[in-house]
């Protein structure tokens, strides 16, 4: 029979806040999970040991410790609450499955991010969105590149962005490119790390960044000239 | 391409903005924004979304119904 203490109650006592998860950090020390706030939380080896090797409460304390995170990432990529519940459940159950395959080469969040995220991918392809794969994330159709404006006479923003214009914006943005702006801008994953997840170089990861924050200008610059004809 | 920054066109400027934003180095003190508004322009713009972003979509907790059923699928196999 499974043990079923509350995951809620087992996430504190094996965090580690500040682990610096630069490629050179052994890795041991790079079982990372930075939370919203910036701060980084790290699975305990010894608990993860316990996870691969199947015992059911490390395995739930693992969960505690990665669930906020993976929801919210899932939360953020579909903005859907049934929908993203439904990811995260997958993501884990999938996590189950292979937690046993993880070898260390990358940090275990990020290699649990790349899991989630391929069942986030999947799930919108599912849903017949323009997205069939990783590669395809990293590489939007022409129609999805920001606007270029060399020259023109341009219109900055305005001062402080509204929060709620700026989320529609993000979710309006091409799939591929909202990943990246939530992984890197929202989340505060690093480029080394996005580009592990995405199987893609760093420079790509910085690029494509750098044109989701460009189509997200070129959304909110919309908004205001609406805002401003009203 | 020249290689006087303060010469740069502002395609050449901004062809370098995904490098030189997030580097650690001051976009702000690059010699091309010295004498280019649009492109001081565009650099706030852009330091304004990626400020902003620290505060979208506030991290949240999955109910603890996704935990049962992830415990239930285990039980069962899945």
């Amino acid at each position: 029979m499974v043990d079923s203490p509350s995951p809620t109650q087992r996430a504190n006592g094996t965090q580690k806040i500040g682990v610096n998860d630069s490629p050179s950090t052994p890795p041991a020390e790079r079982h990372v999970n930075r939370a919203t706030t910036g701060s980084t939380t790290a699975v305990d080896p010894e608990l993860l040991s316990r996870a691969q090797a199947g015992d059911h409460q490390a395995f739930a304390q693992v969960y505690s410790l990665h669930k906020r995170r993976i929801y919210s990432l899932c939360l953020r990529m579909v903005g859907n609450v049934a929908e993203a519940e439904d990811l995260t459940q997958e993501a884990f159950l999938q996590l189950h499955r292979k937690i046993a395959t993880f070898r260390g080469d990358s940090a275990f969040s990020t290699w649990l991010h790349r899991l989630a995220i391929n069942v986030v991918l999947m799930q919108l392809r599912k849903k017949g969105l323009s997205l069939i794969s990783l590669d395809e994330a990293m590489e939007p159709t022409a129609d999805d590149s920001p606007s270029r404006s060399f020259g023109a006479p341009d219109l900055a923003l305005s001062g402080a962005v509204d929060r709620l214009v700026l989320e529609r914006a993000v979710a309006e943005l091409p799939a591929g490119y909202r990943l990246i702006f939530i992984l890197h801008d929202v989340e505060g994953f690093e480029h080394n790390e996005i580009a592990a997840m995405l199987d893609c170089s760093i420079g790509n990861s910085k690029s494509q960044l750098h044109k989701a924050r460009l189509k997200l200008r070129d959304a909110l610059r919309a908004q205001s000239r609406e805002g401003a004809r009203l | 391409m020249t290689s006087d920054p303060g010469k740069m066109s502002c395609a050449e400027f901004q062809a370098q903005l995904p490098d030189v934003i997030g580097s650690g180095v001051d976009a702000n003190a690059h010699p091309h924004l010295k004498n280019c508004e649009l492109c001081r322009a565009l650099l706030a713009d852009l330091e304004t979304i990626a400020e902003a972003a620290r505060q979208l979509f506030p991290g949240v907790e999955p109910p603890d119904e996704v935990w049962e059923h992830i415990e239930s699928a285990i039980k069962k196999g899945d």
